[in-house]
């Protein structure tokens, strides 16, 4: 299964293409919130920037803690979601402890990173790309 | 498409109502939004200053939904001329204030105390503080990420250095650190309203399925994402930006040296775009929503102390401010320019016109028009150590003297003298001395600036002078651009926008429009700003080019003063027509 990975965010411009493309390709949204990737500055623009989305935890903590088994683990790790059985009480976000899943208001519904890939496609410097999940070791996420 | 939202905030009362305007031709957003609503709210008769003035930040349809379509444009009364203008700047402003639900922030009043408002799309909130007086820009900007309540990458921060609190009509609004809303003083508005800070963001969104036709949406942005990331169409932004043309416009002789007492140096190579690249170039930035990255961010490093210790800052430079704060005070070392750049950046000065009345200071100080009295420092062209103590005087004038000058050449030359050297074109010239065309494109256009219409490559195109081309040139491009910042779109973006590109980018969001339709809206948009730009004192016809541009010699060779005369004449002519017809 592939992944998304962070290979090098000090290379970040900071466009929020991927943000924005995430958002418009895969929620039909426009929006910088309803993404699976977040984009942020941590203390200004003159620091860089961090890219927060599910590192694909195996086996993934916000599934466990599921109370209607809504999110299950994804082959090669992180989650799926059977929104049917999803009955909104955010326990996957207090979870998650990097912050990866966000809640939508309006859906009721967590959302988070599927590694589909297609936030990698508007990224222009790379720094985000889907590879075969290969181990930690062989192929670390940069940063976050 | 959904009616534009219109958030109204007194700051006096500290109450905010919302209305609701639906976009036509006439109100396409951006320029023409910004125009409209200073019609409906703005005081003509009354002073930059008055409370009551708006500060109108606007976006249009497509701010966010297509690459580069990520400036907002400012609609202002200057203090600098005490005329309607427009200023634009981009940063993480334009998504910041989509995403808090608006198309439009019309601020008006006065806080009691200096303070910050803070808008989200669910909640607005007022801070007093009265801290934040006298400090610089990017302080400011640190203590105003401790106050908001915003998440971090999802705000934008807009600040007032030392300057605007000064209400010093060169001032600028900085945005997120490295942008601004910086020529015509916008920020000395915002310090006469005692708004040391603006902070926006929120998490609206739009459901893109009822919002637009999402598939060809989807392949528009697709193709416009390809044009402009792996086509030469923007390619120049990004690479060197424009600093790049810092050794070619040496070479044409069009870059302005010492006061514009020459258009070219031998000793270039030390603040060209290749050099600044190779040894000071840390890292590029994008606005957001753009993918290009055109923000390029110099190191400064230095030595403070006496054994190895040092420092390192962050500068973000750019061909004007190279023009501004390098060639035109006889710098020739990039790094005087970065430090240069940085003083003027803490104390919240527009740059362009900063370096270009030191400039004005520097040659009247050698002619022995003003005094070493008044100047309080010696100020000689290639020494940058005094220009960094000017600069802080622009800021905060100590005395008379540079509490004349910091209200721009315009006032300056009427009191002080000076004018045949006064490099004035409307307010203090951006970097091209390219010839007649551009010299009456920045003193007679409608923000001064050297993109109402990018007349200096209709000079470098132009083999020879002819007036019905050039008014061609200036009424076409003026059209364009104005439908353009209606969008809003960067103007770095025209050569991925064409007419056609507009046109299908507006209907992807319900505006269909023809192209001639369009045209005739960009007429109408320029129309209603000429009317207000000279409703509230401009008189085209009363410009004055001042002798230093006479005096020009470029690549061409003399600059001829009759066809300058007439295309002056003409071009004045246009503007009073175009303003009248709407």
């Amino acid at each position: 299964m592939k992944r998304l990975r962070a290979i090098d965010m000090k290379r970040c411009i900071g466009c929020y293409s991927c943000v924005l493309a995430c958002a418009r390709l895969v929620h039909k949204s426009f929006s910088w919130d309803k993404a699976g990737i977040q984009i942020s500055s941590s203390g200004g623009l003159s620091t860089g920037f961090e890219a927060t989305f599910c590192l694909a935890c195996d086996p993934p903590p916000c599934a466990q803690v599921c109370p209607t088994q809504a999110l299950s683990p994804r082959k090669g790790g992180g989650i799926r979601l059977n929104s049917k059985n999803c009955i909104g009480c955010q326990k996957c976000v207090q979870a998650c402890l990097i912050g990866a899943i966000r809640f939508d208001p309006d859906q009721k519904k967590p959302i988070f990173c599927i590694h589909c890939g297609q936030c990698t496609q508007f990224c222009p410097h790379q720094c985000i790309v889907l590879t075969e999940n290969q181990t930690k070791k062989d192929q670390p996420n940069e940063s976050i | 498409m959904n009616p534009f939202k219109i958030l109204h905030i007194n700051l006096t009362k500290q109450k905010s109502r919302i209305e609701y305007v639906s976009p036509d031709l006439a109100i396409l957003g951006g320029s023409s939004l910004a125009a409209y609503l200073y019609q409906e709210y703005g005081l003509l008769s009354e002073p930059a200053n008055h409370p009551d003035q708006p500060l109108i930040f606007c976006l249009g349809p497509l701010n966010g939904l297509f690459p580069m379509l990520s400036k907002v444009v400012l609609g202002f009364k200057s203090p600098y001329h005490q005329q309607y203008a427009e200023t634009h700047a981009g940063g993480r402003l334009s998504l910041a204030m989509r995403f808090a639900g608006l198309t439009a922030l019309v601020l008006t009043g006065k806080l009691s105390d200096l303070g910050v408002v803070e808008i989200a799309h669910n909640e607005i909130n007022f801070y007093s503080t009265p801290f934040l007086k006298g400090l610089d820009v990017y302080s400011t900007g640190k203590i105003v990420r401790k106050i908001s309540k915003l998440p971090s990458g999802k705000r934008s921060i807009l600040r007032i250095g030392l300057a605007g609190e000064n209400e010093v009509p060169i001032s600028c609004i900085n945005v997120d650190t490295y942008r601004h809303f910086g020529r015509l003083g916008a920020g000395a508005v915002m310090g006469s309203k005692n708004l040391k800070a603006i902070v926006i963001g929120g998490e609206a969104n739009f459901d893109l399925e009822s919002l637009v036709d999402l598939k060809k949406y989807t392949q528009l942005y697709r193709e416009l994402y390809q044009v402009i990331t792996q086509t030469k169409a923007v390619h120049k932004y990004h690479d060197l930006g424009t600093a790049q043309n810092i050794i070619p416009l040496n070479e044409l002789k069009v870059l302005p040296w010492n006061n514009l007492q020459k258009t070219s140096n031998s000793k270039i190579r030390g603040i060209s775009g290749e050099y600044f690249a190779q040894k000071l170039l840390l890292r590029k930035v994008a606005c957001s929503g753009c993918p290009v990255g055109c923000i390029h961010i110099g190191v400064l490093r230095e030595k403070f102390g006496q054994e190895h210790e040092y420092l390192y800052r962050q500068v973000s430079y750019d061909y004007e401010l190279i023009f501004a704060l390098g060639s035109m005070l006889g710098i020739n070392r990039a790094t005087y320019v970065l430090r240069l750049i940085e003083v003027v950046e803490k104390v919240g000065l527009d740059a362009m016109s900063a370096g270009v009345i030191l400039a004005y200071v520097t040659e009247g100080l050698a002619k022995k028009i003003f005094t070493l009295k008044q100047t309080l420092v010696n100020l000689e062209f290639g020494r940058p150590g005094p220009y960094e103590e000017a600069i802080f005087y622009l800021a905060h004038p100590p005395n008379e003297f540079w509490n004349t000058v910091n209200k721009g050449l315009r006032y300056a030359i009427k009191r002080l003298g000076g004018e045949d050297f006064a490099c004035l074109l409307g307010q203090e010239m951006a970097g091209y001395a390219t010839g007649e065309n551009y010299f009456v494109s920045q003193a007679l256009g409608f923000r001064h600036s050297h993109l109402d219409t990018g007349a200096y490559s209709f000079d470098q195109k132009s083999k020879q002078n002819d007036l019905d081309k050039a008014l061609d040139f200036l009424r076409t491009e003026e059209n364009y651009r104005v439908v353009f910042t209606s969008c809003v779109g960067c103007l770095f973006a025209r050569k991925a926008y064409s007419w056609e590109v507009i046109r299908d980018t507006l209907a992807v969001v319900g505006l269909d429009f023809s192209l001639q339709e369009l045209k005739q809206a960009g007429a109408k948009i320029a129309g209603l700003r000429w009317q207000l730009k000279l409703k509230t004192g401009f008189d085209p016809a009363m410009v004055k080019i001042p002798k230093r541009f006479l005096e020009v010699e470029t690549f061409k060779g003399k600059i001829n003063p009759t066809y300058l005369k007439q295309l002056q004449q003409s071009y004045a002519k246009y503007i009073q027509e175009l303003a009248a017809s709407v």
